[in-house]
């Protein structure tokens, strides 16, 4: 088995540094969209300046370099315990280098590790073995600003007039959406899960944030559903860092699975405006990232 | 564009209105969730007593803070080892959670500027007014273009509490913020909340 742990150094520093392009993208088209002169296209103006700097001095995007999440998709031959060990080694070799910033705290003591490794849960790593020669991992990291305006509900809720219909989701994504105002960095992308209990639907609705804002989802009720919730988002107006302006969300991503008869969750997790997320995919010898 | 030098005087405060985007310079500090619990429980409301080099830390922030802005930061920071410290990524945190304990920590220290992201609530508004004081609204994620406008990093004050938590004092030169509440009672966050809710309040009742 190879020994991945130098690309995966650099899938870090390539997440932490260097934004998506279909990201920059989306932000470029969210900064035409605002006022000249308005405090929402100033933010974006900064916002666009500083993705081009962190990329061209290797540095941080963002300082809160987040959680490491991991997806590892591996054939059959490899081993997820030696993977893991080397995606822990590469996440202490990362922090050492600056692109990630320390972040594991004991809960308890309240002290910070300094390594970015704390127990099993940090970084948060989820392997699956899959067909075929080909190893994908993708790595999302994803900061706590935007980590604590995530919400899940419970349908029916009185409160939005949420059934458990498409409908009842929608009211739902909306609240949460009013909810985090510009708390969680706006514009922001939401990654929705309907279904599944609630550990299943909170780590469902983060994999959705490894979707391309520009793809379509193969569902045509969830794709309609995405770009209804994207637009209706962007009418409420909380705008770029909840300054008031056009875009409040850059893309929604949802997905379902299934569920109790007893249970309808709604889970919505928001990914901040910094949307850093890599894929390192290695066939044979050859390792690429994108 | 309005250049603000600390330390902040009241007048310079008192010009401030929603919207105006100034350019900062001068010492500030960074403290965040473990720093602002520190300053409420041994020195404000003193439910525990000094241990350790909190004496020294305490009388050092008096100095820094009188005048100056607390800046709700956690930051990317190089040269831990030779402690040749370079701030390499330096955005704001979201400031919310220090509501519970920002309006006191301001009166206690004198301190005029609150600097993060996602605004704070009536207790920190209403501090803002008396002492008079405003909180700069930082751009959030914009990290390493924030960082270019740390000129030097002066020391650093309880780095027991881990890099994002300690209180670094940084020189700044044109360190962009936008005021977002002022000290005249104004917050562009609570009328943001009300605006989006009646946006809202339309959608679902279609």
């Amino acid at each position: 088995m190879q020994d991945l742990t130098e690309h995966f150094v650099e899938l870090i520093r390539r997440t932490s540094t260097d934004l998506p392009d279909d990201v920059r993208r989306a932000l470029s088209k969210a900064l035409d969209r605002e006022a000249s002169g308005s405090a929402a296209r100033g933010a974006l103006e900064s916002i666009l300046q500083n993705v081009e700097l962190a990329r061209q001095k290797i540095s941080p995007i963002c300082q809160d370099t987040g959680t490491p999440i991991f997806f590892v998709r591996y054939p059959a031959g490899w081993s997820s315990r030696a993977l893991r060990e080397q995606i822990r080694a590469a996440v202490a070799r990362a922090t050492e280098s600056a692109y990630l910033r320390p972040n594991a705290v004991d809960s308890l003591s309240g002290k910070n590790s300094g390594t970015n490794l704390g127990d099993e849960a940090f970084p948060s790593l989820h392997f699956e073995e899959v067909e075929g020669d080909t190893l994908t991992v993708d790595l999302l990291l994803k900061g706590g600003g935007c980590e604590n305006v995530g919400a899940q509900y419970s349908l029916p809720d009185d409160r939005l007039g949420a059934d458990r219909d498409l409908q009842g989701v929608r009211r739902a994504v909306l609240d949460a959406v009013h909810q985090a105002q510009g708390l969680g960095c706006a514009p922001g992308v939401l990654g929705v899960s309907i279904g599944g209990d609630r550990g299943t639907s909170y780590a469902l609705s983060k994999q959705q944030l490894l979707r391309r804002l520009d793809d379509t989802n193969l569902n045509p009720d969830l794709a309609r559903m995405e770009a209804q919730l994207t637009q209706e988002a962007n009418r409420l107006g909380v705008g770029p860092m909840g300054f008031g302006g056009a875009t409040t969300v850059l893309g929604v991503k949802m997905t379902s699975q299934h569920r109790l008869p007893a249970s309808y969750f709604v889970t919505v997790s928001y990914m901040c405006w910094a949307d850093r997320r890599r894929r390192l995919t290695v066939r044979g010898d050859t390792q690429t990232i994108e | 564009m309005i250049a603000l030098h600390m330390p902040l005087s009241e007048e310079a405060i008192r010009a401030l209105h929603l919207g105006d985007s100034v350019l900062l310079s001068g010492v500030m500090i960074t403290a965040r969730d473990a720093a602002h619990k520190w300053m409420i429980d041994t020195y404000i409301r003193r439910t525990r007593p000094p241990s350790g080099d909190d004496e020294q830390t305490y009388a050092a922030l008096r100095d820094l803070l009188r005048g100056a802005a607390i800046y709700h930061c956690g930051p990317v920071v190089a040269g831990l080892q030779t402690k040749q410290y370079v701030f390499k990524a330096a955005g704001p945190t979201t400031s919310i959670r220090e509501e519970p304990y920002q309006g006191e920590v301001m009166r206690h220290f004198g301190v005029r500027a609150v600097i993060g992201k996602g605004g704070m609530g009536a207790r920190t508004l209403a501090a803002c007014r008396e002492i008079p004081g405003v909180y700069l609204h930082a751009i959030g994620g914009a990290a390493t273009l924030i960082a270019e406008t740390v000129k030097s990093v002066q020391g650093v004050l309880k780095l027991e509490f881990g890099v994002p938590e300690a209180m670094w004092v940084i020189e700044v030169a044109d360190f962009p913020a936008v005021v977002t509440m002022d000290s005249h009672g104004q917050s562009l966050h609570t009328e943001i909340e009300k605006a989006s809710r009646g946006e809202l309040d339309k959608l679902l009742a279609a």
